[in-house]
């Protein structure tokens, strides 16, 4: 995706070029605002409903995270798949799960996109091709690599998108995943989403290198860096991989580097990181930093902002609600789909 | 009916159904240009072509999670590993996500892979190369678990497995892939989960598997110059295990030993023995006897190694002991 010198408008007396991709209309941008706004609400809620004790397990928050998510997922069509991890709301409501049917999952219920079985880390949907969130740190990594295979196989041209935290670069299912994938020319793209903290221990006490993309140099993959708090730079660079995979089978991994708000999951107050250093990430807060930049543009007012923010908000409240409302299982769902039967 | 050996019973197995389902195809280390590690894919690259016949590196957690990522997607791949000993690397494919992927997110998908090689001792091989794993994964719902003793069990089996849409744990027998026997040229299917009676008798009841089988059929054959009438029973699939045989072989006889190669703490034997004792209590005449493998890693020495595998000897010592003889 070639990057334009597109102006901004709306801006008093600033000739500064953003670097917007191209054929990126305001619809578009306005929808990646509302699917950023969407996470974010829903995590906000679903860490109420768990601090209420609605909600169980763990619950591994993507706050901080969204713009890698909506710019990766905004690269690829509605047939291409996606795999995440365990830190997989975000991917899921972007790959089209419905947030009250996600937010059924996380309170267990029948109604929710795994029947209540899986919860947060194991969000699911095959007809939408959201592969699942794994809870194994990197055991996704190969099963994404597999459904790469699958596509080359049947000579189809969809895509995969694999993401994983940096926590997950040094298994050895990452590893094995890369070489495959290279060595068989497979289209996979690997994304992964260095938040910098893998669980409590920072990418310089667990990599000997922190420029992770070069990880890709050891199989002779194409790589990428993006800023994972630009939704502009990971759309780009997912777009110019996607077309890599989808034209030319051909692999890439990028690492988008990103920053999570929260601590690893709900039990983390996150003491291994200063304030400072929260306060001086949160000033890339996607959230906040993307619908300015469109208000710089133009495309986005206060008052449609406002609107948006409410939209969303009702949405939000109507998924609690029909979480809240929705039946348990059937105990007779305990022995259901341990087998395909006949 | 035509004598071919276990391994050509797999190959054409594996064949057939290759032909029949472009979705199947065989990937693992040495199948294709190597012609097989222990040459159960003999001929198939040059049948087949790269596509479909394709070698991977040595690295069992990578191409086994890729076979589980192609099933889940829709393929339905045969993945070989050399050993089932090497498998403990991709365990947690197999265990994690293999065995979990159905059930844990909420019955939407199915994961048809068949994993299979040989397990169990061969010749001083030592301890790394020489264990009998099925009890592992028979432990895992979400798997099944399928061990032939004979070619016709092989090939009948292997094309059910390959068509089930579970995840499907294969386990043949290395010093089995060069026995004979009689497997017919028409086309016959063997169910998951049906035991079979390979001798019947009258006195004591032994449940064996794998080539445990033939140790307990040659036990069975001397203790019938002794007047001592033996039934063989072979579970083939540990899990689904059909329980029915078991028991209806124990009601006739009364009296049951367990034969099997591997460990006896949790062993896949400790299952049989409970499930009988449970259903049979009142029809026992004796208490369950077990014949398992030494409760030590396999020492490479010769005369250690036969002294902790099962033989017959062993075997025919229980069944008098289960007689009171």
């Amino acid at each position: 995706m070639a990057v334009s010198s597109r102006t901004q408008r709306g801006s008093k007396g600033e000739t500064k070029p953003l670097p917007i991709p191209e054929g990126l209309d305001d619809q578009t941008l306005l929808k990646w605002y509302r699917q950023m706004l969407l996470i974010r609400r829903f995590e906000l809620e679903a860490a109420r409903a768990y601090g209420l004790g609605k909600i169980g397990g763990f619950l591994h928050l993507y706050i901080g995270q969204e713009a890698t998510g909506v710019g990766a997922i905004a690269a690829i069509r509605e047939d291409d798949y996606v795999v995440s991890a365990y830190r997989d709301h975000g991917h899921a409501l972007l790959k089209g799960i419905d947030p009250k049917v996600a937010m059924a999952e996380l309170y267990g219920k029948v109604t929710g996109c795994c029947r209540g079985k899986g919860g947060s880390m194991h969000f699911f949907d095959y007809e939408r091709r959201f592969l699942g969130g794994y809870a194994i740190v990197g055991g996704q990594i190969p099963i994404a690599t597999g459904v790469g295979l699958k596509i080359k196989y049947t000579g189809g041209h969809e895509v995969v998108l694999c993401f994983f935290g940096e926590g997950a670069i040094n298994q050895g299912a990452f590893h094995e995943s890369m070489n495959l994938a290279e060595l068989w020319k497979l289209p996979v793209v690997y994304i992964c989403e260095n938040n910098r903290y893998a669980m409590g221990t920072p990418l310089e006490r667990a990599s000997s290198l922190f420029d992770l993309s070069q990880k890709a140099c050891a199989y002779n993959m194409a790589r990428a860096v993006a800023n994972g708090m630009d939704v502009f730079d990971v759309y780009s660079k997912v777009s110019d991989a996607v077309r890599r995979a989808r034209e030319e089978s051909l692999p890439t991994l990028i690492e988008a580097r990103t920053y999570r708000f929260r601590g690893h999951s709900m039990s983390d107050p996150a003491h291994y990181r200063t304030k400072e250093e929260l306060e001086e990430q949160m000033k890339n807060d996607p959230l906040v930093t993307f619908p300015a930049l469109l208000k710089k543009m133009g495309i986005l007012t206060d008052e449609l902002d406002r609107q948006l923010q409410e939209e969303v908000k009702a949405e939000i409240q109507e998924a609690v609600d029909f979480a809240e409302q929705s039946p348990e299982p059937d105990l007779e769902e305990l022995y259901r789909d341990v087998y395909v039967e006949g | 009916m035509a004598q071919i050996s276990y391994r050509e019973a797999l190959n054409q197995a594996m064949t057939e159904e290759m032909e029949r389902d472009e979705r199947v195809f065989l990937m693992g280390e040495e199948v294709g240009f190597y012609q097989g590690a222990y040459k159960v894919s003999q001929g198939m690259l040059q049948r087949f072509g790269e596509k479909r016949v394709i070698d991977t590196p040595i690295a069992e957690l990578g191409f086994v999670g890729v076979g589980v990522g192609a099933a889940l997607a829709g393929l339905r791949p045969i993945v070989e590993v050399m050993t089932w000993n090497f498998a403990i690397l991709a365990a947690d494919q197999i265990v994690n996500h293999a065995a979990k992927i159905r059930y844990m997110f909420g019955g939407q998908a199915k994961v048809p892979i068949v994993i299979r090689g040989p397990g169990g001792a061969a010749h001083q091989l030592a301890a790394t190369h020489s264990q009998s794993l099925e009890a592992w994964w028979a432990h895992v719902p979400g798997l099944k678990v399928v061990m032939p003793s004979t070619p016709y069990d092989a090939k009948g089996l292997l094309k059910s497995a390959i068509r089930d849409d579970n995840p499907v744990i294969f386990i043949e027998a290395e010093l089995l892939y060069g026995m004979k026997g009689e497997v017919p040229e028409e086309e016959y299917l063997i169910p998951l989960g049906v035991a079979d009676v390979k001798r019947e008798g009258e006195d004591v009841t032994v449940i064996a598997h794998s080539k445990m089988v033939h140790v307990a059929l040659r036990a069975a054959a001397e203790l019938a110059e002794e007047g001592i009438s033996v039934e063989v029973i072979d579970p083939r699939t540990i899990r689904p295990l059909d329980t029915e045989t078991l028991f209806r072989s124990v009601r006739k006889t009364n009296r049951v030993v367990i034969v099997e190669e591997g460990w006896p703490f949790a062993g896949v034997g400790a299952e049989f023995a409970y499930r009988i004792q449970r259903e049979c209590f009142d029809d026992l005449d004796a208490p369950v006897e077990r014949v398992t493998g030494a409760d030590v890693p396999m020492p490479y020495n010769k005369n250690l190694e036969r002294a902790a595998i099962p033989d017959v000897e062993r075997v025919k010592k229980a069944v008098k002991r289960v007689l009171y003889l």
